[in-house]
């Protein structure tokens, strides 16, 4: 009680000792905890007294003394104390003239007039007057409470105001009536049929303050109508950009169901990958475009939503990035997909929350379509500072994307993990390595010797998680691996997890025929220490010993027997019954005559191996994004995502009457984006997606096209002949010039056409109309159409400059025929480009390595390596640069390009490894490309498997290695297809030839120490201003070749090392900066390589640009 | 969506609830405990917490759980998202966002959540319409109020909520028109043994502050947009025009705002702005290590690295260090083996560097791990991706504003197996 009153004393005195308040309160609690009862009277008898005098504050002639004491109730509402005593007091001043009076006195209503609904009946009818009010703010919030007063009996009146509401002339007010209708709903179900009719008339509305609010209406009242989108579809995409935030993601996440329902899916033969993703699960995504079959046509509606939703991934909101996301994932064509790639890694920067959410999610993306996270791996190497949850989720993913080409450098990731303090999460890596293990065969042995040298790491939990991980993994290939066995048996002494213990006995008696002498051994140990065991190990020995009777009984049949005793008069009523029932089974007596024959069998069968997968294998029958697929449980209110339908529903149910631009007072007069207007536009994508194409950086023929006018320009007419012909070869080696250059160019050369487009036009006829004669001697097409289309195109650049280079680039490359066949080509060709849309998966080095040195990574996992001088080091930079092999003029429609991987090759230790892309550009289908057996030079050279098909306008990624012997000599092959033959070369770069690799700086001038003389080649340049910086020199430097970057002491001496693939010399690049000049230094075995890799570092860094 | 909040401090106290629909009992908060419980480190309780009849999502910051309790599906970012968005806003108008200043203003908190959330959907939450909507408290206006009797709450309903740029308010008058643009840049980089960088990534924003008369049109352009990979955006930027020319063409909220985030691609090389050369030792059977690490300076541009900091979670069988700076102050704690080290800034010609022993606890076995060494610092008016502002313009005002650029580099978690933040800030 004492407690009591001087709680009462200070909230009288509240806000003056704030600290004397939680005092008392802590007083307070005392008594409440002892008996609750007595203690919830004097609670009440305290608050009383309070109440009294907040009263008298109430029902004073002062504003500011109500005011007061509406503040004091307020807090005493959020701190969670009771205050419904007040009601008749407060209800009085609803309608007040102070506003901020008013507002609290609402939030009291709110809070409590589900608890006094009669009292609460006296405000209503101040509400239905506010509801006249002319000012929009005060009918709002009066809607706003009045709609949020949970009492039944006013529901016929909220019915009228939401009626009147939802014709309001403010979008404010009707953005609150669309609120309300959800209130309603929750308060009296019965009311759907009224409300439905509101949210149809509300669903028209065009302002973009509504959209969200009676989207989510929609959604929480008729998720299942959705016949009254249709009509709003089109206007709702539109909207969408302009929406805030919030109601975007609603917006976006009915959208999506509602898409499933209305178009065809766009994944066809795709499809069949879905449910069954374990047979396509490594192949890569090249392969699966291959296969899918192209007479698709998408519902301009269907993409009409993809395209506005697209900017929204540039979104600051999380939410409405996943949102996003989740709609590609779910809509898209899949090769589009890879745009919310980079979004989603993004989110990986934001809060720990954030992170743990979109984790998940890509996690279960990840087992469907690793091609679209392998590129940013790195993103989710694990950071000693994450929370548990998301390491594991990190690890979940690592593991997910595992591939032959990137598991070397995943595994050594792994191994840095392994030694993490955090024992848990080394623990779970080891079942990652294990995961990896089974699922890439390659390396499932070096995982085996890595986690076998685990077994003698120091740290208890690691040993044990090893142990059992290892046994799930000789299970699935026991034969050979006696050794193994053995080597765990020798441990067994030292090891005293149970988990782990039972797991080696279970192994010994599985595979005791590989392990004969051993055994019975171990047995005997077992039975000296049978009491001792933990339960799960008694069980194992129990097992063992059974096994080994049936195997081997003249050695084990008395240990056995005594084992079996011992287990009989066990304590643990299991054990007892294994003990008798194995008994039974093996011991032959009268009584199991029949079963014991069997005993062999049953004991001994073969068991499957355990299978280990993903624990977001199941994940994806929820749609992403959402609580459901968080928690992998059905959340109430989860709505199911349907699956496509076979045949599209009817697509005029979407036409509106008047096609009127949905631009009005809401929509910002700046608009973002410039919203579709008309359904013509929503076949205009290829023109915009070509022009984002061509700000991209995978159009070979947008810079074919510019480097010839540029080169066209300077030229004069007469030799322009001769000048398209080089320039057109030229051109194709231009191929990889960087974007910023393309741009330029293409950015002149429109100024330039702007500036005389008369005499420039004319030459340009000239021009074109020759060339395309000199290109298309084999093709019918005349040289009147040819000029012709080429003129159009001049003409249509005049007015729009960026289509007429897009038309120019598709009549250009292909053989020009008739007009209604560029006109198809054209078509083509944009359906196509969509492609580029996703440039993750077809620019970023895939690299195709199968590290021969995992094992040494694995030995890493040791506790001490020796630290060896000279390590491998993955490439600091992999150009991006593709070369030409094979042109489709002379491939005849077969393209093939090259680029040098930089990574080690796994066919070979000395072998460079080349990643090709073979593209199909003619209306066929290819069949049987290989590499033709007989190769005419001496290289060794690894051939990828042959490819059975290529579909038309397909391409396809595939490694091969080659052996340059440390040579820049030509590497010639033929490459063939069913019919036709190529001869092809490839000449490498001598900085290809290398691989890099690290070392101290005190170990490179040792080296460098020895390899002086005519081992050394230096020059001394003079460099440009613009590669002084640090940057610019290791940029430059290892772009020219395949080298590691020296962490380097000295500010202006830069140095790198490498390896020649073949052999192995060492090669040292040293750049030492002194303003202006610049020295460099190399040092290699190589005297030939050294002074060729001299003249291409020289020409690097007195070059400019980029 | 959203049925209630609380809001629970660090001893796990609920010190504020506010319900949207009807009232959730507040013990739904036991299961939120028994994860607290559960989780050996505040960060590691699950953010999404399932109960018998609802969800609890929280989110930590400044030391208070959020917890929104939900009933029924909804992504949970959206409500991860909005959390934030709550707590952004505290910090907005309260200048912090603790448990003291929220209690101090439990009022003005009610009222904003009030605004922000109804019937569970966000409706206001641009901070320029809820500042319209109801005023900051300063102590001028609450002296003001308490004599006058007028109130912190806007009467009219926000202009801004109806127009075209709901991001900003109307009527907009200053004396001094000026705009300030902070572009930080934060690396994060992964460090190996050797030295060789495993991973380096620098994530940049372009911070606001603009104050600016009426309604002005800015355009901001850089020099090499071309570095920026992956960009987010205040909703005030106009997206085509990005798309299309690389420019930043918006009308900005009035007031500080984060404009632009950027991620800059890895496949340009990241310079690292410092190097750690440490030498960590123990003897097998000897209760004794050696500790060494000196800092030092490289690819800065010439410019200072200042704000060092360095911290190591030190292996479990370290009981003590007896460590000797060259300069700064280094502290340890023997419970969380935590040492950090607050270096100040390096002086390229005399290396910062910490030196000394380690005392171990006996018999226990030879620390098997490197320990992992966090940098901060920060260095002033560098970029170190490179990236430049081009020029600011200003169209639909006729007065002529100030225009101020920074640049700051800073480490963001730069581990040794590594990692490292680094602002930039511009002028012009």
């Amino acid at each position: 009680m004492l407690g009591m009153s001087a709680n009462s004393v200070s909230y009288n005195e509240q806000g003056s000792v704030e600290s004397g308040v939680d005092a008392a309160q802590e007083n307070s609690s005392i008594p409440a905890s002892i008996s609750s009862g007595g203690a919830a009277s004097s609670l009440f008898s305290a608050d009383y007294k309070k109440n009294e005098d907040l009263k008298e504050m109430l029902e004073s002639n002062k504003e500011s003394l109500k005011l007061e004491a509406m503040k004091r109730i307020v807090g005493l509402i959020a701190k969670g104390k009771n205050a419904s005593e007040l009601f008749p007091a407060v209800v009085k001043n609803v309608a007040s003239k102070n506003i901020e009076l008013k507002k609290l006195v609402y939030v009291y209503l709110v809070r409590y007039a589900e608890e006094q609904q009669d009292l609460a009946l006296l405000s209503i009818s101040t509400f239905q007057r506010a509801l006249k009010d002319p000012n929009q703010l005060i009918r709002a919030s009066a809607l706003r409470v009045l709609s949020s007063i949970r009492v039944p009996i006013i529901v016929p009146i909220m019915m009228l105001a939401i009626k009147e509401a939802a014709t309001d002339l403010s979008p404010y007010v009707r953005k609150t009536a669309a609120h309300a209708i959800q209130k309603l709903f929750s308060l009296d179900p019965d009311q759907k049929e009224h409300l439905i009719e509101v949210i149809e008339k509300l669903l028209k509305d065009k302002s973009t303050l509504v959209a969200g609010s009676v989207v989510m209406a929609f959604e929480e009242v008729c998720p299942d109508r959705i016949d009254l989108i249709h009509k709003n579809y089109r206007k709702l995409c539109n909207l969408l950009v302009d929406v805030e935030e919030w109601g975007q993601v609603v917006i976006i996440h009915m959208l999506t169901r509602y898409a499933r329902t209305q178009f065809v899916s766009p994944w066809r033969e795709d499809a069949v990958f879905d449910e069954n993703s374990e047979k396509a699960f490594y192949d890569s995504e090249e392969e699966r475009r291959v296969d899918q079959s192209k007479p698709y046509i998408m519902d301009p509606d269907h993409r009409l939503l993809l395209r506005n939703t697209k900017p929204l991934l540039q979104s600051r909101n999380t939410a409405v990035v996943m949102a996003v996301s989740q709609l590609y994932w779910h809509l898209s064509p899949k090769h589009e997909l890879s745009i919310i790639t980079k979004s989603l890694v993004r989110l990986l920067r934001s809060h720990r929350e954030v992170q743990y959410i979109v984790l998940q999610n890509i996690a279960t993306m990840s087992i469907q379509r690793k091609g679209m996270f392998e590129p940013f791996m790195k993103s989710f190497y694990v950071r000693s500072t994450d929370a548990t949850h998301i390491k594991t989720l990190k690890l979940e993913i690592l593991t997910n994307l595992a591939n032959e080409a990137n598991i070397s450098t995943i595994l050594r990731e792994f191994q840095t993990y392994v030694k993490s303090q955090d024992k848990a999460f080394a623990a779970a890596t080891i079942q990652a390595i294990g995961c990896c293990a089974t699922n890439i065969s390659e390396v499932t042995d070096t995982c085996l010797n890595g986690l076998v040298l685990l077994l003698s790491n120091r740290d208890e939990t690691v040993v044990a998680e090893s142990v059992v991980v290892i046994k799930k993994l000789l299970q699935t290939q026991p034969s050979q691996h006696s050794d193994i066995i053995k080597h765990m048996a020798k441990l067994f002494d030292n090891i005293t997890v149970p988990m782990a213990r039972a797991s080696i006995l279970w192994l010994m008696g599985e595979y005791c025929e590989h392990v004969p002498k051993i055994a019975p051994d171990v047995l005997r140990k077992m039975a000296k220490t049978f009491t001792d065991e933990e339960d799960i190990v008694k069980l194992q020995i129990v097992n063992l010993a059974a096994k080994l009777y049936l195997t081997n009984s003249k050695q084990t049949k008395l240990l056995t027997q005594y084992i079996l005793n011992l287990g009989k008069y066990d304590q643990n009523y299991d054990i007892r019954d294994r003990t008798r029932f194995i008994r039974q089974l093996i011991v032959p007596n009268e009584k199991s005559g029949a079963l014991s024959k069997y005993a062999r069998r049953i004991l001994m069968a073969p068991k499957p191996a355990p299978v280990l997968q993903s624990a977001f294998k199941d994940r994806d029958r929820f749609q992403l994004g959402t609580l459901s697929h968080t928690l992998n449980s059905q959340a109430s209110g989860y709505l199911e995502l349907s699956d496509w339908p076979a045949v599209a529903p009817d697509q005029s149910v979407r036409n509106v009457e008047v096609v009127e631009p949905v631009k009005e007072a809401g929509a910002p007069a700046l608009s973002k984006s410039k919203p579709a207007k008309s359904n013509e536009k929503f076949y205009s994508d290829s023109e915009e997606e070509e022009g984002e194409e061509e700000e991209g950086s995978n159009s070979e023929d947008s810079s074919s096209s510019s480097s010839e006018e540029s080169v066209r320009e300077s030229e004069s007419e007469e030799n322009s002949n001769d000048s398209n012909k080089s320039s057109s070869s030229q051109s194709e080696k231009s191929s990889s010039e960087s974007d910023s250059e393309k741009k330029k160019k293409t950015l002149k050369n429109k100024k330039l056409q702007q500036q005389k487009p008369d005499s420039k036009d004319r030459k340009q006829k000239n021009g074109n109309a020759v060339k395309v004669e000199s290109r298309s001697e084999s093709e019918s097409g005349s040289e009147s159409s040819s000029s012709e289309s080429s003129s159009e195109s001049r003409s249509e650049l005049d007015s729009d400059s960026d289509s007429g280079t897009d038309q120019k680039k598709n009549t250009k490359p292909k053989p020009v025929q008739s007009k209604p066949v560029i006109k198809v080509e054209k078509k083509e060709v944009s359906l196509l480009d969509l492609d580029d849309f996703s440039p993750a998966p077809v620019t970023t080095p895939k690299s195709s390595i199968l590290s021969p040195n995992l094992l040494s990574d694995l030995q890493g996992l040791l506790i001490s390596p020796t630290a060896s001088a000279l390590q491998a080091s993955s490439p600091v930079f992999v150009p991006e640069t593709s070369h030409e092999l094979l042109h489709r003029m002379t491939g005849k429609g077969l393209s093939a390009q090259y680029r040098f991987t930089r990574q080690p090759c796994i066919y070979g230790n000395s072998m460079v490894s080349l990643q090709l892309t073979l593209s199909n550009r003619t209306d066929q289908a290819l069949e049987n490309i290989h590499i033709s057996e007989k190769s005419s030079t001496g290289q060794n050279i690894h051939r990828f498997n042959a490819i059975e098909r290529l579909e038309p306008q397909a391409s396809v990624t595939v490694s091969m290695g080659v052996d340059f012997n440390d040579s820049t000599q030509t590497a010639n092959f033929q490459l063939c297809t069913k019919e036709d033959e190529f001869s092809v070369s490839i000449q490498p770069a001598v900085g290809e030839l290398l691989l890099p690799i690290t070392m101290s700086e005190a170990d490179f001038t040792k080296e460098q120490g020895k390899l002086v003389g005519m081992n050394e080649s230096s020059a001394t340049i003079t460099i440009t201003p613009e590669n002084v910086s640090s940057q610019s020199v290791n940029r430059k430097v290892v772009s020219v070749a395949n080298l590691g970057v020296i962490p380097s002491g000295q500010e202006n001496i830069y140095r790198f090392a490498g390896k020649t693939v073949s052999s192995g010399s060492l090669v040292l690049v040293s750049v030492a900066l002194k303003d202006p000049d610049a020295m460099i230094t190399i040092n290699t075995e190589k005297t030939v390589m050294g002074s060729m890799l001299l003249r291409q570092v020289k020409t690097a860094l007195t070059n400019s640009g980029p | 969506m959203i049925h209630s909040l609380f809001l629970i401090n660090a001893s796990g106290d609920i010190f504020l609830e506010k319900h949207w629909k009807s009232v959730v009992s507040r013990s739904v908060c036991d299961y939120f405990f028994e994860a607290l419980e559960r989780a050996t480190e505040p960060e590691n309780v699950p953010p999404v917490i399932p109960t018998p009849h609802h969800f609890l999502i929280n989110v930590l910051r400044h030391r208070i759980y959020f917890v929104a309790v939900i009933q029924s599906e909804v992504p949970p970012l959206f409500v991860i998202e909005f959390l934030h968005r709550v707590v952004d806003t505290f910090q907005d108008y309260f200048g912090v966002c603790t448990e003291a200043a929220i209690k101090d203003n439990v009022v003005v908190v009610y009222e904003l959540l009030e605004e922000m959330l109804d019937n569970g959907f966000p409706l206001a939450t641009e901070s320029n319409i809820l500042k319209e909507l109801i005023k900051p408290p300063t102590i001028l206006r609450t002296v003001v109020n308490t004599i006058t009797g007028s109130t912190n709450v806007g009467e009219q309903l926000p202009t801004g909520q109806l127009s075209v740029v709901p991001w900003r308010r109307t009527g907009v008058k200053y004396t001094n028109n000026e705009a300030y643009f902070d572009v930080v840049e934060e690396i994060d980089a992964i460090i190996d043994k050797s030295g060789s960088t495993i991973t380096a990534e620098i994530q940049g924003v372009v911070d606001a502050c603009v104050k600016l008369t009426g309604m002005p049109d800015l355009t901001l352009s850089f020099m090499n947009p071309r570095l920026l990979d992956d960009v987010s955006f205040h909703p005030c930027v106009r997206f085509k025009r990005w798309e299309a020319e690389r420019i930043l063409s918006f009308i900005p909220p009035d007031g500080n705002f984060r404009l632009l985030s950027y991620h800059v691609s890895s496949q340009n090389l990241v310079a690292i702005p410092v190097y750690v050369k440490h030498n960590i030792s123990f003897r097998e059977g000897s209760s004794q290590g050696r500790f060494e690490l000196t800092l030092g300076p490289k690819q800065t541009m010439g410019k200072a690295v200042e704000s060092v900091l360095v911290s190591s979670q030190l292996p479990r069988g370290v009981l003590n260090a007896n460590l000797n700076p060259s300069q700064g102050t280094y502290t340890f704690d023997p419970v969380t083996k935590l040492l950090s080290w607050d270096v100040g800034k390096i002086n390229p010609q005399k290396l910062p560097s910490l030196k000394g022993s380690m005392s171990l606890q006996t018999g226990a076995s030879k620390p098997d791990e490197n320990p992992t060494i966090n940098i901060q610092f920060k260095i002033q008016q560098l970029a170190i991706s490179g990236l430049k502002v081009n020029r600011l313009d200003m169209y639909g005002e006729k007065y002529k504003p100030f225009k101020g650029i920074k640049y700051m580099t800073k480490a963001g978690k730069f581990q040794n197996d590594c990692h490292l933040l680094v602002i930039q800030k511009l002028a012009g």
